[in-house]
C-alpha cells in the first residue's frame, strides 16, 4: 500500500515541477519556504501575489510556486514588474532574483525603481557569484574572494546592497541570511505592506561554486559561517556593513529602513485625480 | 468627452498621428526613452495618457521600456513604446521576450541614419532587416511601414489590432521624414474604427493550458484573478513550463511561426500602382515610395511601362505577390535609404533580375534618381 505524501504547503507549490533544480546545500529552498509562509501570513490575498524573476538559479524560484509567475529576461525583472504594477496596481508584485541578475546586468533598473520608490518588493538572494553559469564573479563578490573568473582572488570592490538601496530612497530595506528564516519571513510580510519600494537582501550559500572556492567545504559550513558571524544591528551605519568573509568581519543584519514616504503610484494617482479635477 | 481625438481634419505630423492612432486603438500604457526623431510620440503620450486614465512612464533606457510594455500588457493593458535605431537595437532582447511569451504590444521604430548613433535628425531605412531578424532565434514578425501621416494614424490602429489577434509584439517601421512631415489627417468618429478588444481568460479550467500550440492562440490570462499561470522566457510547453527538449522547442516554434504564416493573407497589405501591364516594377516603402510613385507617373507619361509595388506590411514578406510579379515582368527596381536590404527577399522570391538603388541615409530620396534608373532600363 502506498500513501500519497503531500507537502504541507502543497496549495502554494506546483507539485508537478518537483524535484527542483537546486544543488544540495543551496539556500534557495529556505527562501522559497520563507516566501510562501510570508504571503500566507501576510495581509495580502494569495491570488494578488505575482512573482517576477530574471535569469539564474534564484530566478527559477517563481516557477515552483502556485501563483501567477513570470520568468523574464536576464536583468529585466524589475523593469517588467514596473510595467505590470503600474498597469494593474491591485497586484502585489514581488521580484525575486539573484545578485548577478539584479545588480550586475540589472543594476540600472534597480537604481531607478528604488529612486522612483516604485511599489514593488524586491528580494535579492545573494550568493556572491553567478551560480548557474558555474561560479563566475560579479559585483557582489567580496574583494579577494575566489571565483571561476577570479582565480587569483577578486581585485574589485563589491556592492553593499542595503547601503545602496537606502541611499536611493527605498521605503524599506532589510538584510538576513538563510540561517534566519523566521526574521526573513517577517521582513517579507512587512515588505508586502509597504507602500513604495521594499528591498530585502538574503545571503545564501552556493556550495559547489563560491563555497567550494572560498574554504566552505559544503553548504552547512557556509551556514555555520552565517551563524557565527551574524549580528543584528538595525541602527548600524549602513556605510560600514559591506561583506568581507576573509577577515572575520561581522555580517550585519536587520531591518535598517522602514519609512513612510510617497510611492510612485501614490504620486501617479494624485496626478490623475488632479487632471480629472481640471476637466470637470 | 471620451479623451479620444475629436473627429475631423487635422494638419499634423506623423508623430502626432502615431500617438493619437495608438490611443484610438486603446493604448493605455506607454513606456519609452527619449530619442530623436521619435521623442514627440513620447511627449504626446506623457500629456495624453494621464488625462484619459492611462499610464505613462519614462524609463531609464530602451531595454527597460520594452520590458515594461511587455509587463504592462501581461497585466492587461494595451501598451506601446516608440524609438529609433539605437533604441530599437536595445529593445531586441525583450522584443524576443514578447514573442516567446505571446504578448501583444506595439513598437514604433522611426528609422534614422545609422549605423550606431548615425545622424539622429536625418532619415534612414536601415532597420528593415533588423525588424525581420533583430532578436535572436526564430520568429515571424509583423511590421508595418506607413508612408503618410494618414497611414501613421490608421496603421497604428491596425498594428494594435494585429498584436491582439496574433498575440505578439508588432513593429511599426516608420521613418524620420514621415514622423516629422506635416500634412492632412482625417480622423473618423471612434465607432467607425474596428478595434480588436483583448480576450481574457479569467478562470482556469481543470488542466487548462497557459498556451496552445494547436490553436492559433488561446486568450491570455491576467494575473490576480486566481489563474496561477507560469509565463516563461525559456522554451516552454503549453503549460508554460520550461523544457530542454528539442521536441518542445519544435512544437513551440512551429506554433509561433505557424500562427503568422497561416494568417499571412489576412495580415499582408500592399498598394499596387500601374503594375497591370508593367515590364518593370519598383518595390518601395515608406518615404521612398512617394518619390518612386512620382517617378512612375513621369515615366508613364513617356510611355514607359513601369509600375510600383508598395508593401504596407514589410513583414511577413509578400512572397506570393512578388513571385507572381516576377513571373510576368523583366526587372525589379528596389530603391531604399540603405545599401540594399529589402532588395534581398525581392530578388529571392521574385526570381527576376533586381536592380538596387542605394540612397545614402541622411537624404530624402530624389525622384529624379529613380526616374533616371527607369530610363536606363528602357532602351
Amino acid at each position: 500500500m502506498t500513501t500519497e505524501i503531500t507537502h504541507p504547503k502543497h496549495e502554494l507549490l506546483r507539485d508537478e515541477r518537483f524535484p527542483h533544480i537546486w544543488c544540495p546545500g543551496c539556500g534557495l529552498g529556505i527562501v522559497l519556504q520563507s516566501y510562501i509562509n510570508a504571503i500566507e501570513k501576510s495581509s495580502t490575498r494569495i491570488e494578488d501575489n505575482v512573482l517576477v524573476s530574471g535569469i539564474g538559479c534564484t530566478a527559477r524560484l517563481p516557477g515552483y510556486t502556485n501563483l501567477d509567475t513570470y520568468h523574464t529576461t536576464h536583468g529585466r525583472a524589475i523593469a517588467f514588474a514596473t510595467g505590470m504594477k503600474i498597469a494593474n496596481p491591485s497586484l502585489k508584485v514581488t521580484v525575486i532574483s539573484g545578485d548577478g541578475d539584479l545588480f550586475n546586468i540589472g543594476g540600472n533598473h534597480f537604481i531607478h525603481a528604488a529612486r522612483r520608490n516604485m511599489d514593488l518588493t524586491v528580494i535579492c538572494v545573494n550568493n556572491f557569484n553567478y551560480g548557474m553559469t558555474g561560479g563566475q564573479h560579479g559585483s557582489t563578490t567580496p574583494t579577494s574572494s575566489k571565483s571561476a573568473s577570479t582565480p587569483y582572488g577578486n581585485i574589485e570592490a563589491s556592492f553593499n546592497l542595503p547601503y545602496i538601496a537606502a541611499a536611493l530612497g527605498a521605503s524599506f530595506v532589510a538584510r538576513w541570511t538563510v540561517m534566519h528564516p523566521r526574521q526573513f519571513t517577517k521582513s517579507i510580510q512587512k515588505a508586502l505592506d509597504v507602500r513604495g519600494f521594499s528591498f530585502i537582501e538574503v545571503l545564501s550559500p552556493c556550495p559547489p561554486n563560491f563555497g567550494k572556492l572560498n574554504g566552505f567545504v559544503d553548504g552547512f559550513a557556509e551556514m555555520e559561517f552565517y551563524r557565527k558571524y551574524s549580528v543584528v544591528n538595525e541602527k548600524a551605519n549602513l556605510e560600514d556593513i559591506w561583506i568581507d568573509p576573509h577577515h572575520g568581519k561581522e555580517i550585519v543584519l536587520g531591518e535598517f529602513v522602514n519609512r513612510k514616504k510617497p510611492s510612485y503610484l501614490m504620486r501617479e494617482e494624485e496626478l490623475i485625480n488632479s487632471l480629472k479635477g481640471v476637466k470637470q | 468627452m471620451n479623451g479620444l481625438l475629436s473627429p475631423g481634419k487635422y494638419f499634423a505630423d506623423g508623430n502626432f498621428a502615431s500617438a493619437e492612432g495608438a490611443i484610438m486603438a486603446g493604448c493605455r500604457f506607454f513606456a519609452g526613452y527619449p530619442i530623436t526623431p521619435s521623442s514627440e510620440v513620447l511627449e504626446r503620450m506623457s500629456r495624453r495618457l494621464p488625462e484619459i486614465g492611462g499610464h505613462f512612464i519614462e524609463m531609464e533606457d530602451e531595454i527597460g521600456s520594452m520590458a515594461a510594455i511587455v509587463g504592462a500588457s501581461n497585466a492587461g493593458l494595451k501598451s506601446m513604446t516608440a524609438t529609433s535605431g539605437p533604441g530599437f537595437s536595445l529593445m531586441q532582447e525583450n522584443l524576443g521576450l514578447g514573442i516567446v511569451t505571446e504578448t501583444p504590444t506595439v513598437v514604433l521604430d522611426e528609422m534614422r541614419a545609422g549605423p550606431s548613433t548615425g545622424i539622429p535628425t536625418r532619415v534612414g531605412q536601415g532597420d528593415v532587416m533588423q525588424a525581420r531578424w533583430g532578436s535572436h532565434g526564430d520568429y515571424a514578425p509583423i511590421t508595418y511601414a506607413p508612408n503618410s501621416v494618414q497611414e501613421s494614424f490608421d496603421l497604428a490602429i491596425e498594428a494594435f489590432n494585429a498584436a491582439e489577434m496574433y498575440r505578439q509584439p508588432v513593429i511599426i517601421a516608420t521613418d524620420q521624414v514621415i514622423g516629422h512631415l506635416s500634412e492632412s489627417l482625417v480622423v473618423k468618429p471612434p465607432e467607425e474604427y474596428t478595434i480588436v478588444q483583448r480576450l481574457i481568460r479569467k478562470k482556469r479550467e481543470e488542466d487548462s493550458k497557459v498556451f496552445s500550440f494547436s490553436d492559433d492562440f488561446i486568450p491570455m490570462f491576467i494575473p490576480g484573478t486566481g489563474f496561477k499561470g507560469n509565463v516563461d522566457s525559456l522554451t516552454h510547453d503549453e503549460r508554460g513550463y520550461p523544457s530542454n527538449e528539442a521536441s518542445v522547442e519544435k512544437e513551440m516554434l512551429e506554433h509561433l511561426i505557424g500562427k503568422i504564416k497561416k494568417n499571412e493573407d489576412k495580415i499582408i497589405k500592399y498598394e499596387e500602382y500601374e503594375t497591370e501591364d508593367a515590364e518593370v516594377v519598383i518595390v518601395a516603402y515608406g518615404i521612398t515610395s512617394r518619390a518612386a510613385k512620382h517617378a512612375v507617373k513621369l515615366a508613364r507619361k513617356d510611355g514607359r511601362k513601369v509600375g510600383l509595388f508598395r508593401p504596407i506590411t514589410l513583414w511577413p514578406f509578400p512572397e506570393a505577390k512578388i513571385r507572381n510579379l516576377g513571373e510576368r515582368i523583366r526587372l525589379f527596381i528596389v530603391p531604399e535609404i540603405n545599401y540594399g536590404q529589402y532588395s534581398h527577399p525581392v530578388r529571392e522570391y521574385g526570381c527576376r533580375e533586381t536592380r538596387e538603388i542605394h540612397f545614402p541615409p541622411g537624404e530624402i530620396p530624389d525622384y529624379k534618381i529613380i526616374l533616371k534608373n527607369i530610363e536606363e532600363v528602357f532602351p
